[in-house]
């Protein structure tokens, strides 16, 4: 698990001036599941391409156990690759299509039949040898797609979103499953997704991506419950997220308020952003609350009620399992351990704020859909997010 | 990362040699004198002479071209609309014909038309007079119409089938009569095959030399007869370079026109 | 109006098929003026085999059809690829020269050929260049657009992963050409390969220009034949010919038609099976 098996050094790519990737670092364990999440365009599927092969990067090295391997193209990489639209053969039947790369490396007849047949089975696809391409489904397919890489006993499988053209049911379960067939078979996955549920639930390491560069590397409890930066903080999960003060170590200062948190570390005074995660809040009576709002919505989610809560003109999103009415005035309370305090960065004010709250605010996750005047509107001050808050 | 582009070298290399490159040759004779080898405009200007026959010709082609529209369109659209086995058949039929050389289908017409042609003793057992059904526009027009017919027919086909039928649907959820249908959605969408076929029938129409030779009559020379006698009987190679060059730029601005009017540089292959 | 646009359609049919229909009859008339029906006989038939020079022309017509359409297929096929993998600009102007071929008249090809291989034979001082290899040439570029046309399609439909796919599973560049890319442009090619051939065994206009006295083909024979009083065995050939032509295209569409039946099959016992397994289950 220890041994490091991939290192990129220093990537970088452009296409036609317009970078990609902006020197990218990052080292791929033995026997690792390893992530790369982040939205459209963040630069995931290039460095799964450039390990794949497909791409030479721009400048920077990649090394594959100890050697460069820039020039080595991807017929002769230990490499092999799950793509996104599966990308099957369609003139060849389930078995040629998993028997291909082994014919290419023309091993006897005998091995490529043993080889082939075990690795239908392990993918359930056990007689379903000689069905043609397009009489398979969706989930089928993937299972083919996956088949026919593993069965060269790879050292590193790449997987290009490969559960995205699944309905949610097959994809959880097709998780699963190759979250079981990559410890069965001990080989490295580099995975990349846009998901960031199926980023946290699958991988030992999450290597979170935006605007072609790194944001966090670490495991997906280290990215959820520490993350570095209002994007991380924002895309995986939900999170309230605040301007802060650092007075001291283990004192930081959010609407006029001090709270006692576990980070230190930090400059006096230092301007910081502050998460607190939606779930982390309790509501407790006005008088016995640090702070107090209005309740200005709520929406049945199932397990839990996801409240509104606006606090001098700034809305959180605050998860409940008890009922409140609207317009009803809440106090809440902070644990130390309830607060996250992280650096300013290029995403502070960006993110954070439930202002624009409706159903579908899972969007808002997109930074892409994110409204470019609000989040500026709201970096500047409460007084900017009062205003907001005003209009809806 | 991987280098294919220079499979593309050798065909390029060919086009140039055999497209380009005599194409600057006629260009070249077209701008020199037939015995001294110099530069004239003189090619130019004798060709003032032939634009009565260049106007014929277009006009000529042009009616060929509309009455292909005309009579190819239902066509496409009924094979179009048939299962598509029904579809196969009826394609193949079109097609067919079209193996058989258009000289000798060509001659199977003037047998028809001929004065004493079949249609003629036919009409004459009915105790009739012959017609004049030859060695006039409406002859060559038709052996245009008959030989070129197929090639306005199968962009059109392959365009028509190609129409999503939730468009259609779509219209007349929202008001739109079958001729409505038609008018606003079906025969719009089908503009590429309508200028792609208009194209494949209006150039050969327009610079043949063999059908008005047999239909025609003196009086329905076009400017492909003229080019074809300028090589292969008064031979002045220069003068019929100029022709084509002049046939050639002809046929580019109708083809600009027609593009323009209907407003599409998509063009459907057949 | 669907019964009227069947009628019309029938109609049109008719139209094309009228003189096929004379020249099949023509065929078997004693007489020489198809108009003048002067009894049945299959005279015309043994003197086209017996005529030295119809059959020659034919074969020489389907030896510079096949070369040409062959030649060109490999040329157009590679070209395709070439073009495929080209920044648009490039690819823009390629299509460019693509086209001239395309829209020009044929009168106008076959004229600036024949000035070519004028000029040509001045160089090579050759009182003509004319012939086999003149006409080879002509046949090749006029066909090489219709195979680019019909390869570039299939081109830019196919999954682009596919190649990658190839590759990332141990394929050099070369084999997943022919181990995968080939295969999913192959409809492409082999229309694009049919249509050189047809174009090419048809050709009058372009060929006219660019013969030479040895080597004919069957289309400028019959040209110069037309010229003269038409003999009736030309009739018995192209009857012949019709119906080597019509018998191919029955079987093809017989084999087409039984295929898509077994695909259909093929697909309902699927569907079958896996209902039975979702009952099972």
């Amino acid at each position: 698990m220890s041994k490091e098996l991939i290192r990129l050094i220093d990537c970088s790519m452009a296409f036609d001036d317009e970078i990609v990737l902006d020197s990218i670092n990052l080292s791929i364990k033995n026997e690792e599941f390893l992530t790369l999440l982040g939205p459209s365009g963040c630069g995931k599927t290039t460095t799964l391409r450039i390990i794949g092969g497909f791409l030479q990067a721009t400048s920077g090295d990649v090394l594959f156990d100890g050697e460069r391997i820039n020039d080595v193209p991807p017929y002769q990489r230990k490499v092999n690759t799950v793509f996104q639209r599966y990308a099957l053969f369609p003139h060849l039947d389930v078995y040629e299509n998993v028997a291909f790369g082994l014919r290419l490396a023309k091993l006897p007849e005998q091995e490529i039949d043993e080889r082939v047949t075990e690795m239908l089975e392990i993918v359930s696809l056990k007689g379903f040898e000689n069905r043609s391409i397009s009489q398979l489904s969706g989930g089928q397919q993937q299972r083919v797609a996956i088949a026919r890489a593993l069965v060269n006993r790879p050292k590193v499988l790449l997987l290009d979103e490969p559960l995205g053209a699944l309905d949610l049911r097959l994809r959880k379960d097709m998780q699963q499953e190759l979250k079981r067939i990559q410890q069965t078979l001990g080989i490295t996955f580099v995975y990349v997704t846009h998901d960031q549920e199926e980023a946290l639930s699958m991988s030992d390491t999450v290597v979170v991506m935006d605007r072609g560069r790194i944001q966090q590397i670490g495991t997906p409890e280290d990215i959820y419950n520490e993350p570095e930066n209002a994007f991380v903080a924002d895309f995986i999960g939900e999170s309230n997220i605040l301007d802060g003060v650092m007075l001291e170590d283990y004192v930081v200062k959010f609407f006029g308020r001090k709270f006692r948190c576990l980070d230190a570390g930090f400059e006096p005074n230092e301007p910081v952003d502050v998460v607190v995660r939606p779930e982390d809040v309790e509501i407790v009576t006005p008088e016995k609350g640090q702070l107090t709002g209005t309740v200005t919505s709520v929406t049945f989610m199932g397990v839990h009620y996801d409240t509104i809560v606006d606090f001098h003109g700034f809305k959180w999103l605050i998860q409940t399992t008890e009922h409140h009415d609207v317009d009803e005035v809440i106090g809440i309370r902070l644990g130390p351990d309830d607060i996250h305090i992280m650096h300013r960065s290029e995403y502070s004010g960006m993110f954070g704020d439930y202002s624009s709250y409706s159903e579908e605010y899972d969007e808002m996750n997109d930074p892409d859909l994110y409204p470019e005047d609000l989040s500026e509107d709201s970096s500047e001050s409460e007084e900017g997010a009062a205003e907001e808050g005003s209009e809806t | 990362m991987i280098h294919t582009k220079r499979l593309a070298t050798p065909y390029i290399v060919w086009m140039v040699l055999f497209t380009v490159v005599p194409l600057g040759i006629v260009f070249y004779y077209a701008f020199t004198d037939s015995i001294t080898g110099q530069f004239t405009l003189e090619n130019i200007i004798r060709i003032q002479s032939y634009m009565p026959i260049f106007i014929k010709s277009i006009w000529l082609a042009l009616i060929s071209t509309l009455v292909c529209l005309i009579i190819g369109y239902p066509v496409a659209y009924y094979i179009a609309q048939c299962p598509p086995s029904r579809q196969r058949l009826l394609y193949l039929l079109v097609m067919l014909p079209m193996c058989i050389s258009f000289l000798l289908r060509t001659m199977a017409w003037v047998s028809l038309l001929d004065d004493t042609g079949i249609i003629n003793r036919l009409i004459q057992a009915m105790g009739m007079k012959p017609l004049p059904l030859i060695r006039n526009n409406g002859a060559v027009i038709l052996g245009m119409v008959y030989n070129y017919l197929p090639y306005m027919i199968l962009p059109l086909y392959s365009v028509i089938l190609k129409i999503d039928s939730r468009l259609i649907e779509a219209a007349q959820d929202l008001g739109c009569n079958s001729p409505q249908v038609f008018t606003k959605v079906i025969f719009p969408l089908s503009m590429p095959g309508v200028i792609s076929g208009f194209t494949m029938v209006f150039v050969p129409a327009v610079s043949t030399f063999y059908i008005s030779q047999k239909l025609g009559s003196s009086g329905t020379t076009l400017i492909g007869d003229v080019i074809e006698s300028q090589f292969k009987a008064a031979y002045n190679p220069n003068l019929g370079a100029a022709l084509s060059l002049i046939l050639m730029v002809l046929v580019f601005i109708c083809i600009g026109i027609t593009r323009r009017v209907s407003g599409t540089e998509e063009v459907a292959m057949p | 109006m669907r019964t009227f646009q069947r009628t019309f359609t029938y109609l049109v049919l008719l139209f094309l098929y009228i003189p096929m229909v004379v020249l099949a009859v023509a065929s078997f008339n004693a007489g020489t003026d198809p108009a003048v029906w002067k009894g049945f006989t299959l005279h015309n038939y043994s003197e086209l085999f017996a005529d030295g020079v119809l059959l020659p022309m034919l074969l020489n017509s389907v030896i510079i059809a096949v070369l040409s359409s062959l030649i060109a297929t490999v040329l157009g096929t590679a070209a395709s690829i070439g073009m495929h993998d080209m920044k648009p600009r490039l690819r823009s102007m390629y299509m460019t020269v693509t086209n001239i071929p395309m829209t020009n008249p044929d009168i106008v090809t076959g004229v600036s050929l024949a000035l070519l291989f004028a000029f040509a034979g001045t160089l090579l001082k050759m009182k003509s260049v004319l012939g086999f290899v003149t006409l080879l040439i002509a046949h090749i570029t006029f066909s090489l657009p219709y195979i680019i046309m019909s390869v570039l399609p299939k081109l830019s439909q196919m999954d682009p992963d596919l190649q990658e796919a190839a590759m990332d599973l141990g394929c050099t560049p070369r084999q997943a050409f022919f181990k995968v890319v080939l295969h999913e442009i192959m409809p492409g090619v082999i229309s694009g390969a049919l249509m050189a051939f047809t174009m090419s065994l048809d050709d009058f206009v372009i060929s006219y220009f660019v013969y030479g006295p040895k080597f004919v083909t069957l289309p400028v024979e019959i040209y110069n034949y037309t010229k003269k009083p038409l003999q009736p065995k030309i009739y018995a050939l192209f009857t012949l010919l019709f119906m080597v032509i019509l018998l191919v295209m029955i079987v093809m569409t017989m084999l087409e038609a039984r295929d898509e039946k077994q695909q259909t099959q093929r697909r309902i016992a699927f569907r079958g099976g896996r209902n039975r397994k979702e009952v099972r289950g």
